[in-house]
């Protein structure tokens, strides 16, 4: 009986349910805490209001944190999924002489103390010079998201068949046509999920921010400063609405992908012959 | 390596010049479209390499450089802001004279500890998503994977208000039960608790890239000449599912020895990790050095880790789809 016994069966979704709760529970209890009229978190509350959730949206310091947030994650998603395309491509794409040390090189990073690489590229950064702002932070996360992305494309290229672009190119189509007509779309879900990734990575990502910003601050930094300067329920109500937005991107760039999916396999159907 | 397969061609190319001077320029230039052609296959050859050269300049100037700058750092004498000078071992020795390696003890015991229960924990999960969860695995994946979008801090925040006095928990089971659980932060369980909390997906992930190696006929096929369950679990499926299980343990034990968060939000203050020692070295202290030379050693531990396991992992059959 190599099956999985009913009552273990049970168990094992319990089990599952019980950690996927867990997961989320952090995420719920902040929610509650900026719905909280105290000025510190008691439970049961005994007052709610979304008094730190205007406070929020008319702080300017926020408003500039939010920005800055933004433009790196677009900046490093966008960089990533570039460099992620080439690198996926030699990591599982072409048979090449340095392709194993290459992949053990993309991993490296990934396999690093965040913090620490932090504190190395900001070491780095002073030493040779480099003003500190919301660039070299996009060049920092990019150290350890690039690599991130180039996983998560190169999952596409290993389930992808190399033969259809020889065929193309066997047809007479040229490297280009060939990359564009038939590599490009068949990967265009991995990169479209890198792209994602690297996205939501910056948006959360705390430990570059911190050691390579300078004078810029984004909302992790932010965050990370009142918590440690001292509670105030502005902390949760932050914390609570980037949750929210990066759920938003999150389903949003699902429901997009999905939406895409379907669209492209009607047409592929009617075109079919009858 | 291209350069060294281009070098004949630029050599030999005066000598065809010389050996073509009678012949008609037609056919010479013809001679030489060739050669260009070559060259071109040559270059088209090397598409793999082209295609890491992007990435790894990337990885040229935001890892490799930055990591030898550390270690340079690390001989320089204390509290130097240069590079270049006579270089010393006096940091490496202060770490050892000055009761660093306290805060590198606690640091590798959590992460051990944290690592183990991780294992314990995440295979289960592992098992549920691979065996029982079947087309709607997908969905259950990115419930799992979405926290990781979620900076650690508000999460680690979160736990904070829960497990904290007049918390969540506190304050539930006192209107409950008329007893509350008083504050539940500030010791190392609940810092253990908040690196296998931040790193379980760390862990499942890989499990699951693991797990799915095993092919049921395996399974099947043992049992049917008799193997118990036991059996089954020990000679099939964890030797077929430990690449996952190896890239699991190291990703885990790697990040949880450089967490610094969880004891500063958990823990506050009881232990102090590594990390944090790093950070207050260059940042209060001033000392690049003393901080540079914690670092190589974090960064020797975890790169014995890395070595160890990676030579018994293909990551090629790993990633590929059965």
């Amino acid at each position: 009986m190599a099956d999985i016994h009913p009552l273990t069966r049970r168990l094992l979704w319990l089990f599952f349910a019980v950690v996927s709760i867990a997961l989320y529970l952090p995420m719920l209890v902040t929610a509650l805490a900026s719905l909280s009229r105290s000025r510190f978190f008691i439970f049961p509350v005994s007052r709610y209001s979304w008094k730190w959730y205007e406070d929020t949206l008319a702080s300017q310091q926020i408003e500039q944190a939010a920005i800055t947030s933004l433009i790196v994650a677009v900046m490093v998603a966008l960089i990533s999924v570039v460099l992620a395309f080439f690198g996926a491509l030699a990591f599982a794409r072409y048979d090449w002489k340095g392709r194993k040390s290459f992949q053990y090189l993309v991993l490296l990073p990934i396999f690093f103390p965040q913090a620490v690489l932090g504190l190395a590229v900001q070491l780095w950064l002073n030493t040779i010079g480099v003003e500190m702002s919301w660039h070299s932070t996009v060049f920092g996360q990019l150290v350890w998201i690039a690599p991130i992305a180039t996983l998560v494309v190169a999952i596409q290229v290993f389930g992808y068949e190399p033969a259809f672009e020889d065929a193309a190119r066997d047809l007479g189509a040229t490297r280009w046509q060939a990359m564009r007509d038939i590599t490009l779309p068949l990967l265009w879900p991995g990169i479209f999920s890198g792209f994602l990734f690297a996205l939501l990575l910056s948006w959360s990502n705390f430990p570059f921010a911190y050691y390579t910003s300078g004078a810029d601050v984004t909302i992790p930094e932010w965050l990370h400063a009142k918590m440690i300067g001292g509670y105030t329920p502005m902390v949760p109500a932050v914390g609570t609405l980037s949750i929210i937005a990066g759920a938003a991107v999150l389903v949003g760039g699902f429901s997009i992908a999905a939406f895409v999916k379907a669209i492209l396999a009607r047409k592929a159907a009617r075109q079919r012959p009858a | 390596m291209t350069d060294r397969s281009l070098e004949p061609t630029m050599v030999g190319a005066p000598a065809y010049q010389g050996e073509y001077q009678g012949k008609s320029r037609d056919e010479a230039s013809r001679k030489s479209a060739g050669l260009v052609a070559e060259r071109l296959k040559r270059f088209s050859g090397g598409a793999g390499m082209w295609s890491a050269v992007p990435l790894g300049l990337l990885l040229l100037a935001g890892f490799f450089g930055p990591l030898l700058l550390v270690v340079l750092y690390s001989f320089m004498p204390r509290g130097s802001f240069s590079p270049i000078g006579w270089p010393t071992l006096e940091n490496y020795r202060d770490i050892v004279e000055q009761n660093f390696y306290i805060s590198f003890g606690w640091s590798l015991a959590m992460a051990v500890v944290a690592t183990i229960l991780l294992l314990l924990i995440a295979y289960p999960l592992a098992v549920t998503m691979v065996r029982l969860a079947g087309k709607r695995a997908d969905i259950y994946t990115i419930l799992i994977a979405a926290p990781l979008f979620v900076a650690e801090n508000i999460r680690l925040q979160g736990w904070s208000l829960f497990f904290d006095k007049a918390g969540l928990l506190d304050g539930a089971s006192e209107s409950l039960f008329g007893a509350g659980t008083g504050s539940l932060v500030g010791n190392v369980p609940i810092v253990v608790f908040g690196l296998v909390y931040v790193y379980l997906p760390f862990m499942l992930f890989p499990l699951i890239l693991g797990l799915t190696n095993v092919a049921p006929d395996a399974r099947e096929a043992a049992s049917d000449l008799g193997a118990t369950r036991f059996q089954i679990f020990r000679d099939i499926e964890l030797p077929l599912a430990s690449p996952g299980i190896l890239i699991g343990t190291l990703l885990c034990f790697v990040l949880a020895l450089g967490a610094v968060s969880e004891a500063k939000f958990l823990g506050k203050g009881v232990v102090i990790p590594v990390v944090q020692d790093i950070d207050s070295a260059f940042t209060f202290g001033q000392n690049w050095p003393r901080g540079s030379a914690l670092s190589v050693l974090l960064i020797l531990i975890a790169a014995a880790a890395i070595v160890v396991v990676m030579r018994r992992v293909d990551i090629d059959r790993m990633f590929t789809r059965r």
